[in-house]
């Protein structure tokens, strides 16, 4: 094991945190503020990823694509949260697992029917194409490097955004008490529409910086959402700080519990043992560290609710 | 009153009925089908009993049917080998013997999980349940012995005494089987034990207040619902002669919701008629399309809007009428 390999999985862990921290963002503030349930949420990282694609494909430029890409799922999110989510937040949790769950069998075919059942290739602008030495005599792919960069620049705008403005403000009071911050005069149903539609930018980021890496495909949704729940699960639902955290430490243990766990445990016990193991082992890693999580602190690690 | 009892004495007949119709007819292949629908009732109403009486919103039931499958299709894999599991296990491919098993390792999962899972609440114990299921769900894709991500296959179904194999045998084991746990439901719902479970969904503090150990009370009601979906695992493997990861998903979990809601949630009968409505509807609309999942979207927003409280009540109405 190099200190290369080493650097390269961090990076990746960071990376893969990151972009998962993009879509927790969202799904966090609709669970603090009305919560409500949304499965639905990875449906939009897939539809950013295809909208993306096509018009990546389209207009031949990524660039061009991707505000384009995330100015129309921020439309359709808003769009779904006014006509369809609105009068589901008074309803039970189990009305709502339904219904956004009928919304997820919608999209995918939707999106089959348009784009077809092949995955769609999304390939990353030419300029970012090539490899960057991080370490000397070690490349990394500029890429890679961008979406790191794109997270960290979001994950500061989102922490002044929701602590340094006025709308950051409503937000959090809505997130600790939603009655109580209507009381004061905050139109609680136009903010919210507003986070949702900001939630839906942030998936469609997501689904664009990682396409060009992962298949965009019919399904792609669904993977990821898990793990965007357990990322604000562990973090303390409607907290931005804990979704951040959550995401990091799922991001960072996921990737390296994959790439060093069969190594540690071929080194402690037997090939065969450590074969049958590791792997398993690696992909529980984060399920485990969220019931245990769940176990000393039910309410994660920051809860929004004092 | 006699309404009802009339209807259920009919219902029963018809499905004792249902394998001669259908060979009579010789449309064998519908046989299959409503075992099929038994199963799914059997694991739908054991949900219904967490959800609809105690209001334990799990969104990883699936996982329960998957640990009593595979625990079938892993003990007819040593026989069939002739290896021990774990070195001193034996195989075997005897239902009375394999299929009591499936639901007692069920139901052992079941309570770990439950232990752990209800010391939260709300949103926090839909997400620990689910990750639970996740974590099966990767144990079972990464048991290469055990194929892995490609399943296990059955030689042959378990052996019951008699030909297992023929349809309609299998048929009248799974209506037996769900007869007598939808009888054993009934009873549970109806004695103190379901009263003080619906009494902790409405109103736990209360519960509490009055002396009820309300934890415990639903960590056997979570314990009873991962036994009975072990049973249908164990029925759902000889069905299929087939088991894979894929019956642990979380998307299977929350088909499983779907009946329920589908069918009535809390209601005695939500499982079978949600169930039922489920697999006819697959089974017609993807003859048509193949995007039968499209319709079933529109329909699940159509009943939540709509009919929140699922089909079955309307049964109830009818008998209430007269």
């Amino acid at each position: 094991m190099t200190t290369a390999l080493f650097v390269e999985q961090a990076l990746n862990g960071l990376q893969m945190g990151l972009m998962l921290f993009l879509l927790a963002a969202g799904l966090t503030l609709i669970f603090g503020i009305m919560d409500m349930i949304n499965l639905a949420h990875g449906s939009l990282y897939m539809i950013g990823a295809y909208l993306m694609a096509a018009l990546t494909q389209a207009s031949g430029s990524f660039w061009l694509a991707l505000p384009i890409a995330l100015v129309a799922t921020a439309i359709i999110g808003m769009l779904l949260e006014i006509s369809l989510l609105r009068p589901l937040y008074r309803r039970d949790h189990l009305s709502q697992v339904l219904a956004t769950f009928g919304l997820i069998l919608i999209s995918n075919e939707v999106i089959r029917i348009v784009f077809g059942d092949q995955a769609l290739i999304l390939n990353p602008p030419a300029s970012l194409s090539s490899a960057v030495e991080v370490v000397p005599g070690f490349p990394y792919p500029a890429f890679r490097l961008a979406i790191i960069a794109v997270g960290l620049i979001v994950a500061i705008a989102l922490f002044l955004l929701i602590n340094k403005t006025r709308v950051g403000m409503w937000v959090r009071a809505g997130a600790s008490n939603r009655d109580m911050a209507m009381a004061m005069g905050v139109n609680v149903k136009r903010l919210f529409t507003g986070v949702f539609g900001l939630g839906a930018a942030l998936c469609a980021l997501a689904g664009a910086m990682l396409g060009p890496l992962l298949a965009v495909q019919v399904g792609m949704g669904e993977s990821i959402l898990i793990l965007a729940f357990v990322v604000i699960v562990i973090g303390g639902i409607g907290s931005i700080r804990g979704a951040f955290v959550g995401a990091l430490l799922v991001g960072v243990i996921d990737t390296c519990g994959r790439a060093f766990l069969p190594v540690l445990l071929r080194s402690t016990t037997s090939s065969a043992i450590a074969d049958a193991v590791g792997p398993a082992l690696a992909s529980i890693l984060i399920y485990a560290l969220m019931a245990a999580i769940l176990f000393w602190k039910p309410q994660g690690l920051f809860p929004a609710r004092g | 009153m006699m309404v009802r009892r009339y209807f259920y004495v009919g219902a029963i007949a018809l499905l004792i009925a249902l394998p001669f119709i259908a060979t009579g007819l010789g449309q064998e292949y519908y046989i299959g089908l409503a075992s099929r629908i038994l199963i799914f009732a059997i694991a739908a109403s054991s949900l219904n009993l967490l959800i609809g009486n105690g209001g334990m919103l799990s969104l990883g039931h699936a996982a329960y049917l998957g640990i009593g499958a595979y625990t079938v299709a892993i003990l007819a894999h040593h026989a069939d080998t002739k290896t021990m599991l774990f070195g001193f296990i034996p195989g075997t491919i005897n239902a009375w013997i394999a299929w009591p098993i499936a639901a007692l390792v069920s139901a052992l999962c079941a309570w770990l999980i439950g232990a752990i899972s209800l010391r939260t609440r709300g949103v926090y114990f839909i997400m620990i349940t689910l990750a639970f299921a996740q974590m099966f769900y990767y144990l079972f894709i990464s048991l290469e012995t055990y194929g892995g991500d490609d399943g296990l296959s059955l030689a042959q179904r378990s052996n019951i005494g008699f030909n297992l194999s023929d349809d309609s045998h299998f048929y009248f084991v799974a209506l037996t089987l769900f007869l007598v746990i939808t009888y054993l439901l009934h009873r549970l719902t109806d004695a103190r034990f379901g009263y003080a479970l619906r009494g902790i969904k409405i109103n736990e503090a209360r519960m509490e207040a009055i002396g009820f150990a309300t934890y415990r009370y639903k960590l056997v009601a979570f314990v009873i619902a991962g036994a009975i979906a072990g049973a249908a695992g164990a029925l759902l493997v000889n069905h299929n002669n087939f088991i894979s990861p894929n019956t642990l998903q979380w998307t299977q979990s929350g088909t499983l919701l779907i009946m329920i809601l589908i069918g009535g949630v809390g209601h005695l009968l939500g499982g079978i008629v949600g169930a039922a409505l489920m697999l006819l509807m697959e089974e017609v609309l993807s003859t048509y399309t193949n995007h039968w999942h499209l319709a079933l979207g529109f329909v699940l927003l159509a009943i939540v809007f709509f009919a929140p409280k699922g089909i079955a009540p309307l049964f109830e109405k009818m008998g209430k009428k007269t």
